[in-house]
């Protein structure tokens, strides 16, 4: 049984599709990527994974459970970090870590409670009010307003946007310790370093479709290898080469290379085309590359 | 059961914490009507045999606050959810339809009965005040409170934004309640007001609990009571629909 089951999902907003026909199965215990750019339709589908939206069509189950027909039971093994920074400004932060326990029908579990303040670094404002709370702070509470009723399934959308790196690290330590536990991880981010470290799988999305979907691994390997970075002058790059360019501006020609037994093969290309190598770098890519040519559809 | 009794507790703490806002003000306001109108008409206006103007004024007056505050309560409760955002912390639980409504019913009928009662406490004092038949008070205060309770979460879920939300209860609920005998008989309208009037639920929800005080009403309380009762399945149908289908609330 999947953790989360999403199969073809529509969602059209009058003219707009932001979700066309989106598969995925993410497995227990993962730590999953979800990565796109702005408007790709990330956040709608975790909306539609939460019940906040409801989908033209398709279906979604969390932990087996239909996320309309049997809503009450997959809501309870769903927690989400909302993408917004909201708070009530009745409450302090015990009070909304209370309550949120509540809403999802658990008893009064403080101890609980307390150790997910702790683990985020809330604990001397546990009885502050929400409204006199950082930036930062409020994110804390939001992460840990998912987290009050252990839910198997965490949802993070956009957890780290605009908060220092003190947080980070407090909260990537904390949700890696869950994971560990068993605790199946969904992320969306738009930092791309944290993805590649953190997530064993990764979709991608764009304009409502996935358009990458592979381990970390896999998507480094196929999509990039490794890039020879050159500044060069004298003569343009060699027809012989062009298919290898993956990258040209003004100041820099970058060249896809599988091993590193191809770099001799192509400085010679260039010394016969009378290329001049002002400046040499071998880099290994990254996710940020590989998210690049993917959404520049070079590799589609 | 612990998800609507945490609503339910949620809303009930959000009023109480502001209770400067939501119960004292308009128990003063509530109580500036009675002086001015009290001052101004008790000498001159008799509308029950038997039963001074301040009098009559007051059961109107408390019934009055019942609705209005029943009304605010569930609609600006949801309305400020909406706009902050922090609804979301609402959607994402497994709370069904009938949780949300009950409790966002039942926190609006605790406050309007509250500010029903401190506006009796303080205004009881400048009438002679009977209590004929009790049960009626309680049920018209209970049902009227529900109904609009129900009807600010309607207005709280259909609302885009305060301007919404404000033309609501100034074009619908503040006309009604007003034009419904809190500061007269409907007997001494003219035939065409005296008609229209008959069209207005909040009409029997005040004759109603006015009978409760003084046995004498406009109409017969049993006739009230069917009417009002049947407003309130009416509008709590509707509201648990909307629930149910996300209106507004689950795009």
């Amino acid at each position: 049984m999947a953790a989360i089951q999403i199969t073809d999902v529509k969602k059209n907003y009058a003219a707009l599709q932001a979700l066309d026909g989106v598969s995925l199965s993410i497995e227990p215990g993962e730590f999953f990527g979800l990565l796109g750019p702005n408007g790709a339709g990330k956040t709608t589908l975790i909306s539609v994974v939460a019940g906040l939206i409801r989908a033209t069509s398709g279906s979604v189950k969390v932990m087996g459970h239909d996320v309309q027909s049997d809503y009450r039971a997959a809501r309870r093994q769903l927690g989400v970090v909302p993408q917004e920074l909201v708070f009530d400004p009745f409450f302090t932060v015990r009070e909304t870590l209370r309550m949120q326990q509540g809403y999802f029908g658990l008893r009064r579990n403080d101890s609980w409670i307390d150790e997910v303040m702790e683990n985020l670094d809330l604990t001397n404002k546990a009885d502050t009010n929400m409204r006199a709370l950082s930036g930062g702070m409020k994110r804390r509470v939001l992460v840990a307003q998912a987290l009050v009723h252990k839910p198997p399934v965490i949802v993070l959308d956009e957890p780290t946007a605009g908060v220092d790196v003190e947080l980070r690290q407090t909260l990537w330590k904390f949700i890696g310790r869950l994971n560990r536990e068993g605790h199946t991880v969904v992320l969306t981010t738009h930092y791309l370093e944290e993805a590649q470290a953190l997530c064993s799988r990764i979709a991608m999305l764009k304009a409502g479709r996935v358009v990458a979907l592979d381990t970390t691994n896999a998507l480094l390997k196929q999509v990039a290898g490794s890039q020879l970075k050159l500044r060069l002058s004298g003569a343009p790059l060699p027809d012989s080469l062009k298919s290898l360019q993956i990258q040209h501006d003004s100041s820099y020609t970058a060249l896809r290379i599988n091993h590193i037994e191809e770099i001799e093969p192509i400085l010679a290309s260039l010394r016969t085309g009378g290329c001049v190598i002002e400046e040499l770098q071998l880099e290994q890519a990254d996710l940020e590359d590989v998210f690049l040519q993917i959404m520049d559809g070079a590799h589609q | 059961m612990i998800g609507f009794r945490t609503l339910f507790y949620k809303e009930i703490l959000r009023f109480w914490k502001v209770a400067t806002q939501t119960i004292t003000a308009p128990i003063l306001t509530a109580m500036l009507y009675l002086l001015i109108f009290g001052h101004v008409l008790d000498k001159h206006v008799q509308v029950f045999s038997g039963v001074s103007y301040t009098a009559f004024l007051i059961p109107g007056l408390v019934m009055m606050s019942v609705l209005q505050n029943a009304f605010a309560n569930s609609s600006s409760s949801l309305m400020q959810s909406k706009i902050t955002g922090n609804l979301v912390f609402i959607l994402l639980p497994p709370l069904s339809y009938w949780e949300m409504y009950s409790a966002y019913v039942l926190a609006a009928i605790v406050r309007g009965l509250t500010v029903g009662l401190g506006v009796f406490v303080i205004t009881a004092w400048f009438a002679d005040l009977s209590f004929v038949a009790p049960v009626w008070i309680a049920l018209f205060s209970l049902l009227g409170a529900a109904i609009l309770g129900t009807m600010g979460l309607i207005a709280g879920i259909w609302a885009e934004k305060f301007d919404h939300l404000a033309a609501f209860q100034n074009f619908l609920i503040m006309p009604a309640t007003f034009l419904s005998g809190v500061f007269y008989s409907i007997h001494s309208l003219p035939p065409v007001w005296l008609a229209i009037s008959r069209f207005n639920p909040f009409f029997y929800m005040i004759d109603g609990f006015r009978y409760g005080f003084f046995g004498q009403s406009d109409v017969d309380p049993l006739h009230s009571i069917v009417v009002v009762l049947a407003f309130f399945i009416v509008l709590a149908g509707i509201a648990i629909q909307l629930l149910k289908n996300g209106y507004k609330l689950r795009a």
